[in-house]
């Protein structure tokens, strides 16, 4: 039974966005009642069937790898941090709805991560800044998920979906936005459960068969998406 | 004519101060949250231009810029802004962040936010009683009240945090202090911490396989309902819910192992970079000013205890008393006046900036390690409240360090306050903070060691 096949998932994002409430709730299916800040590293398992239907359905463990982000941004808790960021198979992306600032962090994280995946294509950036022209030809799955969407008034809502709309677009990936206490956001059926499957699906294939990984069509065309890396 | 140019020049003066404060709010401050109560910015910056301001008045009054009506007209006004600032503007919106942050009252926020103002006014006024920092014939609203019980605690602050900072210094800029940190040390804890989560993640598997186990088999067992069932239950539970929970206490444990590895391993990265800035240039001379400032705070501590025992309050500033020094014993003679006012200016000019900057760096720190995103707007108003009486009190402090006659402004803006309880009171808490700080240090980093040592 614990010989199933595994990905790693790491799940990141500033302190307090709602990365540990999320990973309860893709895991246990449950909300989590008593959420505090998440020193180090908490790991959850989520079983997955990968195609589900088809013939060819098999069951992986998915490892979603919660980082916290609340020790610091000082060199040393960042050093830390990268003990858990070798051999990732895929990136959840996690931002507060409420919280702008959030969301521009991402691209900080995200280069934290390339920067240390020891993939030999991995993506070099030598002065810090993110260049997106080089995002296409990085090979790790990412998904974008905002947090707190039933904080926001509804006479906002439209505004901040266009940003996110935005942010997602920057990065090349899928984006689900909900509200992790309340489960009814990922009930099975939702396009945002079927977002999070295709997802998981696009992070197996590529770890597993990755002669048949997706990377033509979808990159071409964004390719040339020369968006503003700041908005407000 | 000439008080108009003045006070066009204060008031350029506290525009810029408060620019200043909006920027480092912005910056700093709030660097990863989102600013949307505006009323926050207004008044942490209106409170840091007010105290900046008070520093100018003293700088002036030591260069004789300005008129002296203008300027004895500026401190009072400077004086009653700060003051209502501090007491009732600022506590009162303390209260009113704190009621929007509690659901059940939502309804009648002003109503709460007036109560716990209220409050406030009671506890701060009793604060006022033990302390002889009164004379009788002081009326109950004169300014001289207020004053009094806001330098009380903003003393107390001030000598709190220069104690620690006077033994915490010397601490971290020595690397006498520092342990030895071997990259293998920080590759062994690294692996132990990776073999941790590896079993963390082992273990969380089998919990989901066997959940998933059992929900699939589930629509067999449920079907075991009934008053026989609940009887069956409870003798025999499903063999896998009670492997889980043993699964379960196993994986906590093993969490709380990984959060403390975690930890170590911060802390050890965190003393390797220090060995190795300790070795470049800045290190070394960062190292030599820890020498230094160890003596200085040994001395520091010498001197609080002598004051205490022997109830001795200073006199003179050290500005003159050097001066005599250099001019009885060694000879040396030059313009008492005229060298009294430009070393008076720039000791007092380096003992504001240095101030100033501690104390926004301290409080950088403060805010980043305890503030999440529901409480910022409450702890910026904190921290704006504990700047305005930090610097406040520093302006009752200072008076000891200027020459007699730069004094006088300072005694008369301020009224007639026992002066020498504060210097007093400032000495006892220094005293106390240094000490418990030593202790607190040596504690810590006798504890360290021994941590590194089970490994």
């Amino acid at each position: 039974m614990a010989s199933l096949d595994r990905v790693k998932v790491l799940v990141l994002g500033d302190s307090g966005v709602g990365k540990s409430s999320l990973v309860h709730l893709l895991c246990q299916n449950q909300v989590l009642g008593n959420p505090s800040w998440t020193v180090g590293c908490s790991v959850d398992v989520r079983i997955h069937d990968y195609k589900e239907g088809t013939p060819e359905e098999k069951t992986y463990y998915i490892e979603l790898w919660d980082v916290g982000g609340s020790v610091g941004s000082a060199s040393c808790a960042k050093s830390t941090r990268a003990v858990f960021y070798s051999s990732v198979n895929g990136i959840i992306l996690v931002h507060d709805l409420t919280n702008k600032k959030s969301s521009q962090n991402l691209y900080r994280w995200s280069l934290e991560a390339f920067n240390k995946d020891s993939s030999p294509t991995g993506v070099i950036v030598t002065n810090g800044d993110y260049d997106r022209e080089q995002i296409p030809e990085n090979l790790l799955p990412l998904l974008v998920i905002g947090t707190k969407f039933d904080h926001i008034p509804e006479n906002k809502r439209s505004d901040v979906l266009a940003r996110t709309a935005f942010l997602s677009e920057d990065f090349n990936a899928e984006e689900i936005n909900l509200d992790c206490t309340n489960p009814r956001y990922l009930a099975a059926g939702s396009s945002n459960a079927v977002k999070l499957s295709r997802f998981f699906d696009k992070v197996i294939e590529k770890r597993y068969f990755t002669k048949e990984g997706s990377q033509a069509g979808f990159s071409d065309r964004k390719r040339f998406n020369f968006k503003s890396l700041h908005y407000d | 004519m000439s008080f108009l140019v003045d006070s066009i020049i204060m008031f350029t003066s506290q525009v810029l101060f408060f620019g200043f404060g909006w920027l480092f709010f912005m910056r700093q401050l709030f660097k990863d949250y989102e600013v949307r109560q505006y009323v926050v910015q207004v008044v942490f910056s209106v409170t840091f231009a007010f105290s900046c301001t008070m520093f100018e008045l003293i700088i002036f009054e030591i260069l004789g810029a300005l008129s002296s009506t203008s300027r004895y007209f500026h401190w009072k006004l400077n004086l009653y802004v700060i003051l209502l600032v501090l007491i009732f503007v600022v506590p009162f919106y303390i209260g009113y962040f704190v009621v929007s942050n509690i659901r059940l009252l939502q309804r009648q926020k002003l109503l709460f936010a007036c109560v716990v103002w209220f409050t406030f006014m009671y506890f701060f006024w009793k604060l006022g009683d033990p302390f002889p920092i009164l004379s009788p014939k002081h009326g109950i609203l004169s300014i001289e009240q207020l004053i009094s019980r806001v330098g009380v605690i903003g003393v107390t602050l001030m000598a709190l945090l220069s104690g620690f900072g006077a033994v915490n210094c010397p601490y971290t800029y020595m690397s006498y202090f520092l342990r030895n940190v071997t990259d293998s040390d920080i590759l062994a804890l690294e692996r132990r911490l990776l073999q941790t989560m590896d079993m963390i993640v082992s273990k969380k598997k089998r919990i989901a396989m066997t959940r998933r186990q059992m929900y699939q088999r589930g629509e067999d067992q449920n079907k075991q309902t009934g008053f026989w069932g609940m009887i069956k239950s409870v003798t025999s539970s499903p063999p896998g819910s009670e492997n889980l929970s043993l699964i379960q206490q196993e994986v906590d444990a093993l969490e709380e192992l990984s959060r403390q590895l975690f930890l170590e391993t911060v802390d050890l990265q965190a003393t390797k970079e220090r060995i190795e800035y300790s070795k470049t240039f800045q290190g070394k001379y960062f190292n030599f000013l820890g020498y230094f400032f160890s003596i200085y705070c040994v001395w520091k501590i010498f001197m609080a205890t002598i004051n205490i025992v022997f109830d001795r309050v200073g006199k003179t500033d050290p500005v003159t008393r050097g001066i005599e020094i250099t001019v009885n014993y060694l000879g040396i003679q030059f313009d008492v006046k005229f060298w009294s006012q430009h070393i008076s200016f720039i000791l007092v000019g380096i003992i504001i900036v240095t101030s100033i900057r501690g104390l926004l760096i301290t409080l950088t720190k403060f805010f980043y390690a305890i503030s999440s995103n529901k409480s910022s707007n409450v702890i910026v108003l904190v921290l704006a409240q504990i700047m305005g009486m930090y610097f406040v009190s520093s302006v009752l402090l200072m008076r000891m360090s200027m020459p007699l006659e730069y004094r006088t402004i300072v005694t008369e803006v301020l009224g007639e306050l026992q002066f020498n309880f504060y210097h007093r009171w400032f000495d006892v808490i220094f005293l106390v903070s240094a000490l418990s700080s030593i202790l607190f240090l040596y504690l810590a980093h006798k504890q360290a060691p021994e941590k590194h040592m089970n490994l």
